[in-house]
């Protein structure tokens, strides 16, 4: 019989010449159930020596019933404390400090570790572990917010326990009017092993508050807004292309107009983490379109301190500052991308940010000619903000399935569509809107004759992408103010 | 039960409320900046203001950024504080 040995519990592993086992097993496990003779047999033979072995039970304790120093760690404590990632694991401390480790049942490896010949004679050869507890779905981050170090700066807000957190992030101002996902030290966690970007590094100073906003930041904001760790490339890129000053982000958030960042995707990942380009494009029902603009507005809100009332200053505002964001329909090879046309390999992902207002649709069904459609569209395009405004506009033009065909079957390039759209985007200069300081914006020689023709995109971009649904002879405008030097499309590649 | 913990979406620089400089009993003797923003017509109402502050006898400054949208950049903030004292800024048509 061996003396009785005070039952341990706890870490502190006592300073013994024979060497000490910890095991971890759980009663749901076929190999444990297999090992656990072994195990009773290991700490006989090792008592005799004075060694011991310490047997941590991961489910229920009960399963190691006999064993004199068998532990509860339900909690999973140690088994975190020792990393443990397959049960049965058996780890051999020498002066403390493990110096061996078997997992699953191999009875060569666990006869070498115990030094213990015949060891589980009559058990078959090898049997594989299960998975530890430790690795079940999300615990993994739960242990290390309980036992470990997350590493994360971010002030700590205590909701009481009964409280909604939902709730709470509504009282503390944190929601665009939508509720948020709480940003617990779990999900963080799991939403930074999204990048390999270090979570205290700064991406930039967010307007109007110019105040510095980290990986960890935009993470949190990113959590509330519904993204998946996946979608974090997208979003680090996005909100670094808004922060370029060529996009003026301060000026898209302060201004009179509608207008809010538009965020585009363009390469292999939109399609990697299933952003749609297609059908209700600019509409709802699609997690990453949704939750990645989301993100970009809710890190101009709560890092920025941008808030409508106070330096955004929009008349009407746009359900586009909820979320605008979607993918560049790619395709189809007979035109390039957006991103392509830039001069960015087919190969690479991309993000531009533009200013938009919302949509407004083209509808027709009738034009079978490319220069009957253009005339079509040149008609709404020439109205955005008033048919005689040419200063400070811009847009992209949208052109879905059915649309895009008939520029196909005539054989003609995206490039080809925008130069006869310019060619028809001339106005007269006696119908361009002029203020009491005269015709702004027009050179003196423009303004000589009223029947020179000025161009409607007299200083902003215009730009024309493949987006949409393939049943419908529809385009659609994004329109925005904007010109050369103010607000612009900016694209970043996500590297 | 325990509570939840959340983690602070925000730059966690809930300002405290600055209180206002005061006000200068007089502007006598000093250097006033006008500052454009280049905001559309505003320099027609910082002309203005330039011409009545000159005929009564003031030095007045101007300063323009490149555009409205833009933040002035910081060296353009540190000239004024240089060489004003008091600024008038135009904030939107």
């Amino acid at each position: 019989m061996q003396e009785a040995v005070p039952h341990i519990e706890t870490n502190d592993k006592p300073a013994l010449a024979a060497p000490t086992f910890v095991a971890f097993v759980k009663q749901d496990c076929p190999t444990c159930v297999l090992a656990m003779p072994v195990l009773r047999e290991i700490e006989e033979l090792v008592g005799r020596s004075g060694g011991r072995l310490e047997v941590h039970v991961q489910d229920d304790v009960s399963f190691a019933t006999g064993i004199s120093h068998a532990s509860d760690d339900t909690a999973l404590a140690t088994s975190y404390h020792y990393n443990i990632d397959t049960v049965p694991t058996l780890i051999r401390l020498s002066g403390g400090q493990e110096d061996a480790r078997v997992v699953g049942w191999r009875r060569s490896e666990w006869q070498a570790v115990t030094g213990i010949p015949g060891l589980g004679e009559g058990l078959p050869e090898y049997r594989p572990g299960c998975g530890s507890k430790t690795m079940d779905p999300g615990m993994p981050t739960r242990l290390k917010v309980k036992y470990g170090n997350t590493g994360l700066a971010s002030r700590r807000i205590a909701v009481p326990a009964l409280s909604d957190p939902v709730e709470t992030c509504y009282e503390r101002g944190w929601t665009d009017g939508l509720p948020v996902v709480p940003p617990t030290e779990e999900r963080m966690l799991e939403m930074l092993d999204g990048t390999a970007r270090a979570p205290q590094e700064i991406i930039g100073r967010i307007p109007p508050n110019l105040a510095e906003c980290t990986v960890e930041k935009v993470a949190i904001n990113a959590v509330m807004a519904g993204c998946r760790p996946e979608y974090m490339p997208v979003v680090l890129t996005a909100i670094e292309a808004a922060l370029t000053p060529a996009f003026g982000l301060h000026g898209v958030l302060a201004t009179t107009n509608a207008c809010t960042p538009v965020v585009m995707v363009n390469g292999p990942i939109a399609r990697a983490i299933g952003m749609n380009a297609k059908g209700n494009v600019f509409g709802q029902g699609n997690r990453a379109n949704a939750a990645i603009g989301r993100t970009l507005q809710l890190v101009v809100r709560n890092v920025g301190g941008g808030r409508p009332g106070e330096i955004d200053r929009s008349v009407f505002g746009s359900p586009a500052k909820y979320s605008f964001c979607f993918a560049e329909d790619e395709d189809d090879p007979r035109w390039d991308s957006y991103a392509v046309s830039l001069g960015y390999s087919p190969k690479a992902s991309t993000v531009t940010v533009f200013p938009g207002d919302g949509i407004t649709q083209i509808i027709d069904h009738i034009s079978r000619r490319p220069e009957d459609l253009c005339r079509s569209y040149a008609g709404c395009i020439r109205a955005i903000y008033g048919t005689g405004h040419i200063i400070g506009v811009q847009a992209f033009l949208a052109i879905a399935g059915e649309h895009a065909i008939v520029f196909y079957d005539a054989g003609w390039s995206k490039a080809q569509v925008r130069e006869e759209l310019l060619g028809l985007l001339k106005i007269p200069v006696r119908e361009v809107v002029s203020g009491r300081a005269g015709l702004m914006g027009l050179t003196e020689e423009e303004k000589s004759d009223p029947d020179n023709l000025v161009p409607k995109f007299k200083n902003g971009t215009f730009n024309i992408i493949r987006a949409g649904g393939y049943a419908g002879k529809y385009s659609a405008i994004i329109p925005s103010i904007g010109g050369r030097g103010s607000i612009e499309p900016v694209t970043r590649e996500i590297t | 039960m325990p509570d939840n913990i959340l983690l602070d979406p925000t730059a966690e620089t809930a300002a405290a409320i600055a209180p206002r400089l005061a006000r200068p009993s007089s502007i006598a003797g000093k250097t006033i900046g006008l500052f454009d923003i280049a905001k559309m017509r505003g320099d027609e109402f910082l002309d203005r203001l330039d011409e009545l502050l000159t005929a009564r006898g003031h030095t007045v400054k101007r300063y323009r950024k490149k555009h409205f949208t833009h933040l002035a950049p910081l060296e353009l903030k540190q000239h004024i504080r240089s060489e004003c004292d008091f600024v008038v800024e135009g904030l939107a048509d």
